[in-house]
């Protein structure tokens, strides 16, 4: 028999169920207003969407990996293009772009033209230090983590703050290697 | 494939009638850390450790074994010594082996997700049922919100869906 062959984030997308684009929006807007309430600190808001990212990553991994039939990458680079083309395309519908490769390989940039959390968003002036897709970052670095790889995911660019297009920043810090888990004394 | 809804439970043969008798002896779902997250058994007469042991014997037995694989691997040229921590990924992987009373499938996600399944060693080759079971896993218990991600399992629609799905695999 052989493998299943990994699907493009096409395919995947084209078969799962999926929720109206608006009321997805609308609900992120809602849960970021509610939190601009309950919180009212914009630093607090910026780390409770990290968190809540990190928690949907954790889990998110695996549904990508059962649906897409990702096995494994050989290395950070493939990982990056994989989240850009297959990973936004089969979660958000689009798809992003990876440049900005530093020497090393370990830092890129993803960059997403379109971005359909922002629909209808406009930021007011006190909110100008929101990361109002910070929620990405964190599913970004939930998801990696499960795989191994502690990473470092910030924001570098946003239409929201007048920038040309969303940039997120994914810095590889280190890749844990699997260990055995028991001690040796029982 | 979409197992939303729970309508589209695909079996990949039916289980026919006369061999009533249950081929899978037992399965186990480890996390990335060793816990057991799922056992289940349906035929096993013998048992000689207790449960906590026995989960740590069967996870030491894989772990072992895929460093075994990995080092005697023929064609990958960056192997390092014998029982070195590997990156998820690097190293191959085995999926089956058999002995003359049993037969042990098994399937590792990149995530960590161990799924092991023992059956009559004249089971055939069970890599797809693996991954539709991990596929089972993702709808039933990572999307459950009352789930906590590293405790044991105990969804009842994943474990009646899997009960019925392990019945329905017959020996080829």
């Amino acid at each position: 028999m052989a493998p299943v062959a990994p699907r493009t984030g096409d395919a995947v997308f084209a078969n799962v169920e999926r929720v109206n684009a608006e009321l997805f929006t609308l609900t992120y807007g809602a849960i970021v207003r509610q939190l601009l309430t309950d919180l009212e600190e914009v630093e607090e808001v910026n780390k409770q969407l990290d968190q809540m990212g990190y928690n949907i990553g954790i889990r998110l991994i695996d549904e990508f990996l059962a649906k897409s039939n990702v096995t494994r990458c050989v290395d950070f680079k493939e990982t990056a293009e994989v989240i850009a083309k297959v990973g936004f395309k089969m979660f958000l519908g689009v798809t992003a772009s990876v440049t900005n490769w530093d020497a090393d390989g370990t830092s890129c940039s993803l960059v997403l033209e379109d971005n359909p959390l922002v629909d209808f968003v406009e930021l007011p002036d006190t909110c100008q230090g929101l990361y109002y897709c910070n929620i990405l970052s964190g599913v970004i670095r939930g998801a990696l983590e499960m795989v191994s790889m502690k990473t470092e995911v910030t924001w570098i660019r946003d239409m929201l703050r007048g920038d040309d297009a969303y940039e997120l920043r994914v810095k590889l810090l280190k890749q844990v290697p699997e260990e055995y888990p028991y001690k040796d004394d029982e | 494939m979409q197992f939303f809804g729970g309508t589209e439970i695909i079996s990949p043969s039916p289980p026919t009638p006369s061999t009533s008798v249950n081929k899978a002896n037992m399965m186990y779902i480890f996390n990335r850390s060793g816990v057991c997250l799922l056992y289940k058994e349906w035929n096993r007469p013998l048992k000689t450790l207790n449960a906590q042991q026995d989960h740590k014997l069967m996870f030491g037995l894989l772990f072992s074994l895929k460093s075994l694989t990995a080092k005697m691997d023929p064609v990958s040229v960056d192997k390092g010594n014998l029982g070195m921590p590997q990156l998820p990924g690097q190293g191959c992987s085995f999926h089956s082996f058999c002995t003359n009373t049993y037969k042990l499938s098994f399937m590792e996600s990149p995530s960590g997700i161990k799924i092991i399944l023992v059956t009559h060693p004249k089971m055939g080759d069970l890599r797809e049922s693996l991954r539709y079971i991990y596929n089972l896993y993702v709808e039933f218990v990572v999307k459950n919100p009352l789930y906590s991600p590293g405790t044991p399992i105990r969804c009842d629609l994943f474990n009646t869906s899997l009960d019925q799905y392990v019945k329905s695999l017959v020996v080829a």
